[in-house]
């Protein structure tokens, strides 16, 4: 296995394009990117910091807590003098780290409302009435709504292996985080 | 006649949380001849900074699936959420720009009996308000001008960034809220941290949300002194963030929710005669000041 950069390189490059994540070799700490996060001033994340991390293969960057901060709101990704495509390399380094099991319980729970009905946010009993209230079917007509549809989605994430990544149990439709401490 | 027809990407919070949002929307587009058809079976977009921070290969084929189902409508999208707005056409442009990629999406929607051709487009519902419909017919379909009303613009960020993929011109410098704000008589006061994000992305609001939290506090506050009445917005995640936000801001940090929150066609809706009721305004978290309903 080659270095971090490397790796975050080829990992992105194949979503982004390789030209796109090797603008974190041009990165010359410059500190703009930090200057513009509006996360960098309410956290402890600091976006050079995670750049010079990964140009340094400390692969300890992968655990850190900071690293959930970014918003991903791409001001530093426009302003940086040297190109560097710093939202995309951290949206990279968050893959690799979900990869090697850093992922919050909170943001697998996310995913499982995905896996159980295609949407990140469903709908409840109350929310149908609110609809209703507006004139609209209780009910839009996407996935959860129509379960041939929603298999589809299923199959996605089992072909592309992300419910082992979270650790999602099918039998159960429960996160095996959840299923051994009983919560 | 419609004018023109497009398939309606909703998404999760528009539907599940803020149906006023869908229905102010179509509401306002049908005044204006623009019809709205349903996209069956569409999913999560899934969310960018969300789905896009934990599996970029799983993000791109649901994206892929949902952009196939328009394709097969022979329409192109409409959005009403920058995340959605984000994700759907950060997808397009990323298969419509890389061919091995495009070939190992179709390999997975291969296995669900649909392809992604590159054959829609991913409009946001604002640039339809500005563009399609114009100004000048939304100045002319004005029955209660907001000309006391002081609109706080907030345009989240996935409207304009990346602005190589969006095309909406300068992060720095955009217009299209303002000029629809003007069109209906309102002012739009600058406010400090005008273009600042509302806290919520990149799964920080599921990861922290106290965290997240004070990045709306910071921006609500900041409108409160610029003498603001409402905040106008393209996002119906940043929506949730706003509104809902602002009653667990109380709890937090003690501070009243008292900054109404309208997405786009909301204020446009009242501007043109719609009821409270009827875009949904009265299951909003923070009430209608008296100034925008009379
Ligand atoms: S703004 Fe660009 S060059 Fe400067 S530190 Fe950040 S990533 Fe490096
Ligand atoms: S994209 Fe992330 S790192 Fe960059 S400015 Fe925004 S919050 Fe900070």
């Amino acid at each position: 296995m080659g270095t971090l950069l490397d790796e975050i390189i080829e990992y992105g490059g194949e979503v982004f394009g390789k030209e796109h994540m090797e603008t974190v070799r041009e990165c010359v700490q410059c500190g703009k990117c930090t200057g513009s996060c509006p996360s960098g001033r309410i956290t402890a994340y600091r976006t050079r910091k995670m750049i010079q991390m990964a140009r340094m293969n400390l692969r300890e960057v992968l655990s850190m807590y900071e690293l959930w901060f970014c918003t991903t709101c791409f001001t530093c990704y426009e302003r940086c003098p040297r190109g560097v495509k710093v939202t995309d390399i951290i949206r990279t380094m968050r893959n690799i780290a979900v990869s090697e099991g850093h992922m919050s319980f909170s943001h697998k729970k996310v995913a499982t409302y995905v896996f159980k009905t295609g949407h990140a946010v469903p709908i409840g009993e109350p929310q149908m009435k609110l609809r209703e209230g507006v004139g609209l079917d209780p009910m839009a007509p996407t996935t959860q709504k129509f379960p041939e549809q929603l298999e589809q989605v299923r199959e996605i994430v089992r072909t592309t292996g992300f419910d082992k990544k979270v650790g999602f149990d099918w039998e159960t439709m429960k996160l095996r985080e959840e299923l051994e401490e009983g919560k | 006649m419609a004018e023109k027809e497009y398939a309606y990407f909703l998404g999760c919070i528009t539907p599940n949380r803020y149906p006023g949002i869908e229905a102010a929307t179509k509401k306002v587009f049908k005044e204006f001849g623009i019809e709205t058809k349903e996209m069956i079976g569409a999913s999560c977009c899934p969310a960018p900074g969300v789905f896009g921070s934990f599996d970029l290969h799983t993000w791109l084929p649901i994206a892929a699936r949902n952009l196939a189902i328009a394709e097969e409508m022979d329409l192109e999208i409409y959005v009403t959420c920058n995340g959605c707005y984000g994700s759907l056409q950060e997808a397009d442009h990323l298969l419509k720009h890389n061919e091995r990629l495009r070939k190992k999406v179709n390999e997975v929607l291969g296995k669900i009996g649909r392809e992604y051709k590159g054959k829609t487009k991913v409009n946001h519902s604002i640039v339809i308000l500005h563009d399609v419909i114009g100004l000048d017919r939304i100045k002319e379909a004005v029955k209660k001008p907001m000309d006391d009303v002081n609109v706080a613009v907030h345009y989240g960020c996935h409207f304009l960034k990346p602005s190589e993929v969006r095309g909406h011109g300068s992060p720095e410098r955009p217009y299209i809220l303002e000029d629809l704000a003007h069109a209906i008589g309102a002012k739009t006061p600058y406010y400090k941290d005008k273009l600042m994000c509302c806290g919520a992305g990149g799964g920080v609001r599921s990861f922290d949300a106290p965290t997240s939290l004070e990045w709306t506090r910071q921006k609500i506050v900041n409108m409160i002194e610029a003498g603001c009445d409402c905040i106008m917005h393209p996002c119906a995640f940043c929506h949730l963030q706003l509104d809902r936000g602002q009653v667990e801001m109380q709890n937090l940090f003690g501070i009243e929710p008292k900054m109404p929150v309208l997405f786009a066609t909301q204020l446009i809706g009242l501007a043109m005669g719609f009821s409270e009721k009827e875009l949904g305004l009265d299951i909003h978290e923070v009430k209608m000041p008296e100034k925008l309903l009379k």
